[in-house]
């Protein structure tokens, strides 16, 4: 352990701004990274799910006006 | 070896392979990163000369590296896709160059947020950093030229050509800055240029770079199979999926 | 086969003669930017002196680029790009001898004139003969590398910005050495080794980049 307390390692030597800023900043952009990458599978799957219920209501009512 | 593959079935083994894949990297990934962090921000013991600064170390390297190994990467798939027609391997292209993107962004971040303390200056024309953002400039050149093109193909072929083209020209990039460096400041800085590392600082060092390579791999899987939704969404196969998910 | 080569940076020469706003307009550009460095920085000859190669080299490379988009523009709208792409001689070959003839049509005129700007920039005698070679020998390798660009993006809509974004980080090495060489040699050193280094770029870009180029018009124009 190179800290005596956990407020000594937050001080991190006198230089906490900068070492905590080096890491805060590459966590939030590994997370915008992330969630970029989910959210665009979510809106794939969200697209492809629209397209068929499109499909499926064109369907529908095709077959609605052939009954008629 | 692809080419008994059935063309359409190609994309869909590819994604169930890509899938099985993912979890071993995450796998991989997460021991490492947690193990690696903890001891080389609170165990390592603090560097005689740059006090606990060094710290920065645990990701200014990692992420440089592996933003180098991600082009590589790229360099490899381009090369695969271009001369063998491998569709697959140009939309790995298009799957990593964002990643290469943001490793090289965090270096370059945290390079300056480490120059500040060392140098008395956010940004100096370092020979190291230049290069760096000169990749990162070449890494959003590609990203734009993907974006640029509405047909995804042709996309994924114009990026080949370009990662390409930034292959052969990278080393002369770095060849000449570090030259241009040299010539310009007359006592170069090599304070990140350490002779020998302490054991107990290399191995967690060691487990970063690794946690941060398999990290790569995952990202690299999970926006592959993201490019495979996108391009084949109108196959049965992707049909099959989303109502798959719809039930379940 | 050399007659072909020929045919075509004649036929481009002669078209662009027909329109001589289009290669008037690029040296106007190059000459007003440089222009503009004295009156923001101030008219001090010994700091002109200095910054003149850097200068002069960043005014050339915006000039090649604004006058690149033309380079396969006219022939991409009227089809004659299809056409070359059909003939029995390697599209490699043919899109040199455009990439020559568009050389020839701005960055020679921007070489002529170079000793006008020298004068402004107050520019010693034997740094503006290294300019003046490091002119000469890089803006081909600025002519090929800027082809490439078009080559890929001519089938955009907005393809002007993004052909900067993508060339413009390539071109750094060309843009270290010349300045470089101009350096050394106002400062009286020895020059040659970066111009040789300059003349090894161009060896490996005209080797490399006109399959580089046609590899990126076929997938432009399928």
């Amino acid at each position: 352990m190179a800290f005596t307390s956990f407020s000594d390692f937050l001080a991190m030597g006198g230089y906490s701004f900068y070492v905590w800023l080096a890491y805060g900043v590459s966590l939030l952009s590994v997370i915008t990274l992330i969630s970029h990458s989910v959210l665009t599978r979510k809106k794939i799957f969200k697209q492809v799910a629209q397209r068929l219920q499109r499909e499926k209501r064109i369907k529908a009512a095709n077959n609605r006006e052939h009954n008629l | 070896m692809l080419k008994w593959l059935h063309p359409y079935a190609k994309a869909e083994h590819s994604y169930a392979l890509a899938g099985k894949l993912m979890p071993w990297f995450l796998i991989l990934t997460i021991p490492s990163f947690l193990v690696g962090i903890v001891w080389g921000l609170a165990f390592a013991p603090a560097d005689y000369q740059q006090g606990d600064s060094f710290r920065i170390i645990y990701i200014h390297v990692p992420a440089a590296m592996m933003a180098m190994a991600a082009y590589s990467t790229m360099a490899i798939a381009a090369f695969v896709g271009l001369v063998w027609q491998v569709r697959l391997a140009e939309m790995a292209v298009a799957a990593t160059a964002p990643i290469g993107a943001v490793y090289t962004f965090i270096a370059l971040f945290t390079g300056a947020a480490w120059g500040k303390p060392m140098w008395g200056a956010w940004w100096v024309w370092d020979a190291r950093l230049t290069s760096e953002l000169i990749l990162l400039f070449v890494y959003m050149g590609i990203i734009a030229l993907y974006n640029a093109f509405s047909d995804k193909v042709l996309a994924g072929r114009a990026a080949s050509i370009l990662t390409l083209v930034g292959v052969i020209n990278l080393p002369i990039i770095h060849f000449s800055v570090v030259w241009w460096n040299t010539l310009h400041q007359g006592a170069t800085i090599t304070k990140f240029e350490q002779p020998s590392i302490a054991t107990e600082m290399l191995i967690p060092l060691l487990m970063m770079i690794f946690s941060f390579a398999t990290f790569l791999g995952f990202m690299i899987l999970y926006r592959f199979r993201n490019e495979l939704l996108q391009r084949e969404q109108h196959r049965a196969w992707v049909v099959k999926l989303v109502q798959a998910k719809q039930r379940g | 086969m050399f007659n072909v080569f020929i045919q075509v940076v004649r036929q481009d020469l002669l078209a662009a003669f027909r329109h001589q706003s289009a290669i008037l307009n690029p040296i106007w550009f190059f000459i007003i930017v440089v222009t503009l460095f004295p009156l923001g920085l101030g008219t001090d000859p010994t700091l002109l002196s200095r910054i003149a190669p850097g200068v002069i080299w960043v005014a050339a490379l915006l000039a090649a680029l604004l006058s690149f988009e033309r380079l396969f523009k006219d022939d991409y709208i009227d089809g004659s790009l299809e056409q070359m792409m059909l003939s029995p001689y390697p599209l490699a070959w043919l899109v040199s001898a455009k990439v020559l003839a568009h050389w020839l049509l701005t960055s020679l005129p921007i070489l002529i004139i170079s000793p006008l700007l020298a004068i402004f920039l107050s520019l010693q005698i034997d740094a503006f003969y290294a300019l003046s070679l490091t002119l000469l020998i890089g803006t081909p390798i600025l002519s090929l590398l800027g082809a490439i660009g078009v080559a890929l993006t001519v089938g955009l809509r907005k393809g002007g910005i993004l052909l900067s974004l993508i060339m413009l980080p390539l071109s750094i090495p060309i843009l270290i050495f010349s300045t470089m060489a101009v350096e050394a040699a106002a400062s009286g050193q020895d020059y040659l080794g970066f111009v040789l280094l300059l003349a090894a770029m161009l060896v490996g870009a005209i080797t490399l980049a006109p399959f580089a180029i046609a590899a990126a018009l076929r997938v432009s124009i399928s």
